[in-house]
């Protein structure tokens, strides 16, 4: 199991690095100056001078060969230090911790909310097999794969804000400052974004059961007399729970990129909307940091999931 | 009397009547009725798209402020949007944009990710290091997140678009074939077509790939559906192609302004989005089932 682990810690960290250096170039190809392009929202270029340019350049250290400048915003975000926004004119690492508690809290109760409800429906869906549950499971499977997200919360805005308002249609509330306009905000776009990991877990959890009610040990489970009960969250629900575990990491990755529109739909201050305010800003430093931390948390989040994968199931550590 | 040879050999051709694996593939692919529901809406789709000019009622980009906002009527199935254009006609052409941007990015993104899978999962080694923790690498962006960052470094426009989702999505192409080829490379044909003679590029070619192509399609077909609802994101974003031009996606953002009083601006476009991702889906899962069953789960 050691071994595992650190052969799987060694990928992750290979992983990152080679996440850092896509970033980085990637953001290098952006056309035009980035200084230049700020210079001109703010004042027009008539006004400064070759000379403040340049100190302006030297400030943000865009003045260096580009292995040096990689090397600087790399280390720097070791450091915990990610340099300073050229629109913002702030810390982008302050930027980043301001909005980031705004999207994991709607992370990570739809990541609740999806797990939860695709389990369950999976679980009963698989068990009576063929009823009208299952239909409707399987339609609703397909909507959650193929509805926009944008374009299902604005459906939302439009009935359950604009028709019967019910809801408010934008803003945020940290929970801290007060938890029931926070739930009340936030139970739209918290819907919107568990649609589609809801969809995927069900459908993985019905196939995944359904293949486990056919092993041999579920009938010696029945044959012992055990209740319906015990067998189903014993002895289903634990086996058919590993393949579905796989799919909570690639539920994150879905989930953080629906909340890029989401938060733009609800008008929602959370990193999404920075960044995508950021990317129309061509502000880089943003970009690439923001990114970053999006990449690092989805490769880490797979890790976990990697390792107790390897930890629940023997045949993937030793394969 | 039969010989006992005689019998032997008309029981076997009993118990095992030829099926050809495209009788088969048929049986079950046209047998569900989703499946034909979703081949339905996708020859619509293409047709829509074929013959935009002949069936949109009106130019898409055509301007006139005095049928600004108009509700649905007999002139305006769809009724306006604010520059007057008719919303029918636009998601009429928003179609060719959507198959455009989704084929283009499949062939892009299909080509080189089966490629680089392929070689990564028949040399293994070194090679197979690096090409899968670069694609480790790009999977560790959500999607949407990577297609957002290239499309701006590059720029709107059509073609910028299909090169940023084809990015984008080279990975999953590239995990599924290299994961395909470390099986397939393992099989005793493989051996025996080595054992000839044959080179590198050969059984690659003639032997690994075919093989693995059942699966890259369902992938093809699936990926399909996510592609078009990623461009409609894109275009939402204000990402995608450039404005005049109708895409589905900016249509739904364009008419956010006015949801109250014209939500079909924005409803209409959504409805046509999810029904063609649908219909890939359907298809798709169609074609897993008839070509491969064992994929279920995996793809």
């Amino acid at each position: 199991m050691t071994t595992y682990i650190i052969r799987r810690l060694f990928m992750a960290i290979i992983v990152l690095i080679i996440v850092t250096l896509i970033v980085f170039f990637v953001m290098q190809l952006l056309p035009g100056d980035p200084l230049v392009i700020f210079l001109g929202q703010q004042a027009g270029m008539g006004s400064i001078s070759q000379e403040q340019l340049d100190q302006l350049y030297v400030r943000y250290g865009l003045d260096k060969p580009l292995m040096v400048q990689y090397w600087n915003w790399v280390s720097g975000i070791v450091r915990g230090d990610m340099g300073e926004s050229i629109y913002y004119h702030e810390d982008v690492g302050k930027l980043l911790l301001e909005r980031f508690p705004v999207t994991l809290d709607l992370g990570i109760k739809s990541f609740i909310l999806y797990n939860v409800l695709g389990i369950t429906m999976g679980m009963v869906v698989a068990l009576r097999r063929g009823k009208w549950i299952d239909t409707f499971a399987t339609v609703l499977s397909y909507i959650g794969v193929s509805i926009p997200v944008f374009w299902l919360g604005l459906l939302m805005i439009y009935f359950f804000g604009l028709r019967l308002d019910w809801f408010p249609i934008a803003g945020y509330t940290l929970p801290t400052e007060d938890l029931w306009k926070n739930l009340h905000q936030s139970f739209l776009p918290v819907i919107c974004l568990s649609l589609m990991g809801w969809a995927v877990i069900a459908r993985q959890t019905r196939s995944s059961v359904l293949e486990v009610i056919t092993q041999d040990y579920i009938r010696t489970a029945w044959s012992k007399g055990l209740t319906e009960r015990a067998i189903v969250i014993k002895h289903i629900l634990k086996n058919s729970l590993i393949p579905v575990i796989t799919l909570m990491g690639i539920g994150l990755g879905l989930m953080f990129g629906g909340q890029v529109f989401i938060e733009q739909v609800f008008a929602i201050p959370g990193v999404g909307r920075l960044l995508v305010g950021s990317v129309f800003a061509q502000d880089y430093q943003v970009v690439q940091s923001a990114t970053l931390t999006i990449a690092t948390i989805v490769i880490l989040v797979n890790l976990i999931v990697d390792i107790s994968y390897g930890w629940l199931d023997p045949r993937i550590r030793y394969g | 009397m039969l010989t006992e040879k005689e019998v032997n050999t008309t029981s076997i051709n009993e118990a095992l009547p030829r099926v050809s694996e495209w009788k088969r593939f048929q049986r079950v692919f046209f047998q569900r009725k989703l499946v034909l529901f979703g081949l339905i809406i996708l020859a619509l789709l293409v047709i829509t798209a074929i013959f935009a000019p002949l069936l949109a009622p009106y130019d898409p980009n055509q301007i006139s402020m005095k049928e600004s906002l108009q509700q649905p009527s007999w002139d305006h199935l769809l009724g306006t949007d604010l520059q007057g254009r008719d919303t029918l006609s636009r998601l009429i052409y928003g179609s060719r944009t959507a198959l455009m941007v989704g084929f283009g990015s499949v062939l892009f993104a299909g080509v080189i990710g089966i490629t680089l899978g392929l070689v990564a999962g028949y040399f293994g080694g070194v090679t197979n290091m690096i090409i899968m923790r670069i694609m480790d690498a790009l999977m560790g962006f959500p999607m949407i997140l990577l297609a957002l960052v290239i499309s701006a470094v590059l720029g709107s426009g059509i073609h910028n678009v299909i090169i940023a989702l084809s990015v984008a999505t080279l990975p999953g192409y590239a995990r599924v074939m290299h994961g395909l080829t470390l099986t397939l490379r393992e099989n005793d044909y493989i051996l025996a077509e080595r054992a000839m003679g044959a080179g590198d590029i050969r059984t690659m070619l003639r032997h690994i790939l075919p093989n693995g192509l059942p699966p890259m399609i369902v992938l093809i077909t699936l990926q399909l559906g996510a592609l078009i609802l990623a461009e409609a994101g894109l275009s939402f974003l204000g990402f995608g192609i450039r404005p005049p031009d109708a895409a589905w996606g900016a249509m739904v953002a364009d008419g956010r302004r006015y949801l109250l009083l014209y939500p079909l601006l924005s409803l209409a476009p959504g409805i046509a989005i999810m029904l063609v991702v649908f219909a890939f889906n359907l298809v798709g899962d169609g074609l897993r089932d008839a070509l491969d069953p064992r994929l279920r789960g995996l793809l």
